[in-house]
Formats: C-alpha cells, structure tokens, sequence
C-alpha cells in the first residue's frame, strides 16, 4: 500500500528509462536531495560535520567505487587505502601547483589519474582471477603507500613527510583548510557524492554495466557471447577508480586536511571500505549508502554507548568495536550475503503488499 | 672475496631464515585450503590469539579483566602464579582446538558451499572479531614471550665464518631453532597425513567433499581437526615470532605477507609453501640489500607482493600448485 509500483502508467521511452522508473522511488529521490540539499546545511555545526556527515559522504563515494569494481563486475580488490591515497596526492599536488584553478577541476583530475593508475593495476586481472587478484591487488595497495612515503617529490619535500591542504576556495567560499565552513565542505562533497552516485546508477543500468554483470557471473560464458574480457574489466578497473579516487583526494582535502599516507590510507582502509560493500550489498547503489553510513555511524554509536553512558575505557571500546565489527561481516555473510540492500528490498516487498498479504 | 659478496651470502642466509617463518604460517594456509577449500585470512591472527593466550596462560592473567574492572569497579589482573612453559603451550593448544571447532561450529558450517570469495571473506571478518577478541581478552599492551628458546649470536657459526672469509657471520641462535623446529613440523604433518588414519581421512576429504561423506568420513570432525591442526601451526608461529619480535598486533601482519608466499608456491602443496617462503624471505633481503638504498629503503613492505604479482602474470597456478581449469 506503501510502496505502490501499480497505476504508474509511462507514456514516453524516455519516461520509461529515466533513472527511477517507480514514482515512489523517485519521490522519495527528491525528497532526499532536498533534505541533503537544503535543510541539512542549515543545521550543520562542526561535530556533526566532521564525526558524521563528511566520513559518510566520502566513504559512500568511495564505497559505490569499490561496489562497482567488486560487487557488479566481480574483481574483488583489497587496494582501495592505495587508490585512494593516489587521489589524495594527486589533488594535493595540483593544489599547490596550480592554486588558481578551481579545486572541482583538481578533484576531477585526480580522479582521472587515480583512474589511469587502477587500469595499470588492472591489467593482471586478465590473467589473474578470484582471490589471487585480490591478493595481487594488495602490490598496489602496498607499492602505492611506500611510494607516498619514499619519494619527497610527492609531498613537496617537507620534513614532516606529511601533505597538508592549503587554503583553497570555490567562488569565494573556502572549502578546505581549518577556517572552512562546515557547511561548505559539505554541500562540496555532497555534490561530488550525487553527482558519483547518478553516474554510477546508468552506467550499471546500461549497457557497460550489463558486460561488467556478465564478466561477474561467469566470465568463459561472457566471453562467448561477445562480451570482451579486457574491456570490461578495464573499464570496471578505470571508473572504480575514478570515484575513488575522487573520494580519496576529498577525503585528505576536505576531512582530514593533514595525512601520513600509511596511517590514513593503509590496509585497513581498504578492509574498511570493503566491509562497507559486503555489509551493504554487493552489487547495489543504495546498499553503498548504507553500508558507509553503517560502518560510520557504528563507531560513533558504541563510543557515545560505551565510553560516555557506560565509562569504559576507550581502549576497550576499540576492542569492542572489533570483535562487533568482525561478527557482523560473519553474521551477514551467513544470514544475508546480499547485504542491506537485500533487506531493504524485502522491507519493500512487504511494503507492497501490506496490509493485504495475499 | 669481494666484501659485497661475503655481505650477500650473510644476507642471503638470513634471508632464508626469515623464509623459514614464512613458510610456517604460509603451511597453516595450505592446510585448510586443502582440506575444505578455505582461504584462511585469519591464520595470522590465529598465531597472534595463541602467542598471546601463551603468555596469558603462563602469567596467569585473568581473561577479560579490563572488562570486568571496568564493569563491576574490581582491580583483578593476576591469578598470581607462573606456569611452566611446558604445561601452557599445552593448554594453549587446547584454547586452540576450542577455538577451531568454535569456528566450525558458529561460523565455516552454515557457510559449506558457498563460493570460494565469500568465504575468504567471512575469515577476514573472522579475523576482526579474534582480534578485538585477544585484546579484550588479554589486554593490547606489547608482551615479551620467553619459553627458554635460545637467543642472540651463533657463535659457532660466527667463528667457522670468521676463519674461512675473515668476517663473522651473524645468524640468531633463534633464526637456527626455528628451521629446525619448522621442519620437524613438516616432517610431522606429512607423516600425520601419509600415514594415519585420521590424516588420510583429512586427505579424501581435500580431494572430494561428497566422495568422503560417501564412504563414511565424518565431515564435521574433519574440518574441526583441520582448523585445530591449523590452530597448532599457528600456535608455533606465534611462539617463535612471539620470541623474536615481542607479541604484539604486528604479528597478524605476518599473515598478509604469507600470502604472496602462498601465491609463488601455489595454494595446495606444502612443498610449495616451503619453497615459496624461502624464494620471498630470500627475494626481499637480498633486494632490500643491493636496490633498497638506491630508492629509499623499506622495500621489503611490497617486494614480496609485487614480485607474487608479476610472477603470477606468467603463472597463475603457482610453482607447485594444481593446474587450474575452468569448465563452463
């Protein structure tokens, strides 16, 4: 009764294939971007912001990267932390090279080459596939950090080894650095996350995303009926990347503003992000979402639970955090393999049908 | 002899002790990748849960007991006695076969037949959980694990080299116990699966899950052996790299660097591990040795994965692993 998908009657090819086809997915779209778009800048302050609002956009974005790679077109990969860093400094050094430059066009361009950098990690996975290629794509995830760490040119030759973000402004309004404004930082990256997200929801509803489904659910047979391998998976290799790239270069710029490339974006950020997909639903736009805002929210729930209503140590919260972290990937690889996404859409199913079952 | 040379074959040799532990966690890997298809991700959190039950067990602590002061305001730390190192690694070894039919009991069942990916997965959550587990269990704080095994400087093989380059060579009394104790460990597991019932059992099932079951091999005892057997090399493990480098979450690491070793060696062969172990530890040393200080140093943290990658291109089985074949 809820959720009605009856009566929405297309009259169009194109209303037929726009990118919510349901009315009440559209809406609730709408709704959605407004509330993002609107309401929340206003009521944005700086804890809310940084604990919350930030992590959760970035890691969505890089979440949908990783689900297209992994969870559409199969090829799981353990070296997003390394991609990521790539996109980080890559947009530091366009930064600071050309400071004139408007910092969406730095985003985009270290997207771009995080992308050129992920096809080049790609290439293997031609030969090498299942659990092999995720083992060899921790040489990127390593390689890339150590080369981060070694070579100076990369962060500028300042002593500390670390990159900081200087002061960068988009029309007049400063979006990194200390003195920006909460509310700018995160409508700048809000935009990046739908702008990703709207791309990433055609691209896997057309025609590429249909060869990288293929490629996923048995390559021999994809192959056979005209789907080239190299293609595919380059191409899966290329626009995962790209978002997390993306995501990576926002993350440094605008979240964490001072990186140390092997704490901020070593291995387990790239286990981070993975869980992120399995717990949200492999193969699903929606389940990135959730999956990020789970895994976002979950630390900041039990901290606030343990450390402040229960006085516990933080180290033991930490520790709990773990051992919940690690029971929940088991528990929802033995209950629901799909993820949230899975549950989401039974929640609709029912939706649908209620309060008249049969 | 050219010094450089004298220093490559110094670090060659160490090189090859390093490999040997490798090989040791690299070994626990293979066993239950044979045995049920298993990618175990957690091996080497498995060998840093025993080290440090090893070093709870022998210290006394009480299990949990930052958790219980923090819930119910007590201050219990020590049971207050010293067990011998003997009686706690035995006791550890029992920990760890709990441990393994823990695993198989809550987890790796209700997982039986789904896709090799899904399962690797499951361990790295595994792996999670008996992280924040040991920690909260026995505390996060660096310990040192002494079980009496030598330490320090060889000195006879520091003379003997002495007298033939005019350089003495340093090997760790340490380095020598664990090859020995690794290849006794080999011998032993190929012994147990050659020639017991048990092990020979263990072998019908790597090959054929159903044809077992068929002739009337208990599937589920299996697993649990495998996973324990799995638990005692880890235990091993954790008890020598405990000795070197202290016990510490570093030692889970080890566990990503058996990886590439498993990639060279191949999945499903023992020898295999073995090889693949000493190739890496032998691979880094000696790069890290003559290219490190061109690039900058601390190349061993991708040599191992990068040269498994470019080595995989060329040969995706693995030195010695089964040829792989894909049927549509």
């Amino acid at each position: 009764m809820f959720y009605r998908e009856a009566g929405d009657f297309k009259t169009s090819y194109q209303e037929d294939s726009q990118t919510f086809p349901i009315k009440f997915d559209r809406y609730g779209f709408y709704v959605a971007l407004a509330v993002a778009f609107l309401i929340i800048p206003l009521v944005i302050n700086d804890y809310l912001a940084n604990a919350l609002l930030l992590p959760f956009l970035i890691y969505a974005i890089a979440a949908i990267g990783l689900n297209i790679l992994t969870g559409y077109a199969g090829q799981v990969s353990l070296g997003t932390g390394g991609f990521m860093a790539v996109g980080a400094y890559a947009v530091y050094k366009l930064m600071t090279a050309f400071p004139e430059v408007s910092m969406f066009v730095h985003v985009l361009l270290a997207g771009g080459i995080t992308a050129a950098v992920g096809v080049l990690f790609g290439l293997p996975s031609l030969r090498i596939k299942g659990f092999y290629l995720a083992v060899a794509t921790l040489a990127a995830q390593f390689f890339l950090v150590w080369v981060f760490n070694r070579v100076p040119w990369f962060y500028n030759y300042s002593a500390s080894g670390q990159i900081s973000a200087p002061e960068r402004d988009v029309m007049g309004i400063i979006i990194t650095g200390p003195n920006a404004p909460a509310w700018a930082a995160y409508l700048f990256c809000l935009i990046f996350l739908t702008a990703c997200a709207l791309v990433a929801r055609n691209l896997t509803r057309g025609s590429v995303g249909r060869t990288w489904m293929a490629i996923r659910d048995m390559d021999i047979a994809a192959e056979i009926i005209g789907v080239d391998p190299l293609k595919a998976k380059l191409t899966a290799f290329a626009v995962s990347s790209f978002f997390i790239g993306i995501s990576g270069a926002l993350f440094f710029a605008l979240y964490l503003g001072a990186v140390e490339v092997g704490e901020a974006f070593g291995i387990q950020k790239s286990f981070l992000v993975l869980f992120m997909v399995i717990i949200g639903g492999l193969g699903s736009i929606f389940g990135s979402f959730a999956g990020a805002a789970f895994l976002v929210l979950l630390p900041v729930v039990l901290k606030v639970f343990g450390a402040d209503w229960l006085g516990w140590p933080t180290d033991i919260v930490a520790h709990l955090q773990l051992v919940i972290v690690g029971a929940l990937i088991t528990m929802f690889l033995i209950l629901e393999p799909h993820g949230l996404a899975q549950l989401w859409r039974v929640a609709k199913e029912k939706l649908r049908l209620w309060p008249f079952p049969y | 002899m050219p010094e450089q040379l004298i220093f490559s074959i110094e670090v060659f040799l160490n090189g090859l002790m390093a490999g040997v532990l490798y090989s040791l966690v690299a070994l626990g890997f293979v066993l239950i990748y044979k045995a049920s298809g298993i990618f175990n991700y957690a091996q080497g959190v498995m060998a840093l849960f025993a080290a440090m039950t090893l070093v709870g067990i022998m210290d006394g602590q009480v299990p949990f007991s930052h958790l219980i002061n923090a819930t119910f305001g007590t201050d219990v730390h020590h049971f207050g006695w010293q067990l011998p190192a003997l009686l706690s690694i035995l006791l550890t070894a029992g920990v760890m076969v709990l441990l393994a039919w823990a695993v198989h009991h809550f987890v790796m069942r209700h997982l039986v037949g789904q896709e090799p990916i899904i399962l690797f997965m499951a361990t790295i959550g595994l792996a999670y959980f008996l992280e924040g587990f040991a920690d909260l269990m026995w505390g996060s704080e660096i310990k040192t694990l002494d079980v009496g095994l030598p330490q320090g400087l060889n000195e006879t093989i520091d003379e003997v080299t002495y007298n033939i380059f005019g350089y003495g060579f340093f090997i760790d009394n340490l380095d020598i116990v664990a090859t020995v104790i690794a290849a006794l460990l080999v011998v032993a597991l190929v012994l147990f699966s050659q020639y017991t019932k048990h092990g020979r059992a263990m072998r019908a099932v790597a090959d054929d899950h159903q044809a077992a079951l068929s002739v009337g091999i208990n599937l589920d005892f299996i697993w649990v052996m495998v996973w324990s057997v799995a638990g005692f090399v880890a235990l091993v493990a954790g008890i020598i790299w405990g000795a070197k480098s202290g016990v510490q979450f570093s030692l889970s690491l080890i566990a990503l660097k058996a990886l590439p070793v498993l990639m060279l060696g191949g999945f499903t062969s023992i020898p295999g591990a073995i090889v693949g172990g000493l190739i890496i530890g032998v691979g880094e040393k000696l790069f890290e040795f003559w290219v490190g200080p061109l690039v900058g140093g601390a190349t061993e943290n991708w040599f191992a994965y990068v040269l498994a990658l470019i080595f995989l291109v060329f040969r995706p089985q693995g030195l010695f692993g089964e040829k792989i074949i894909e049927r549509v």
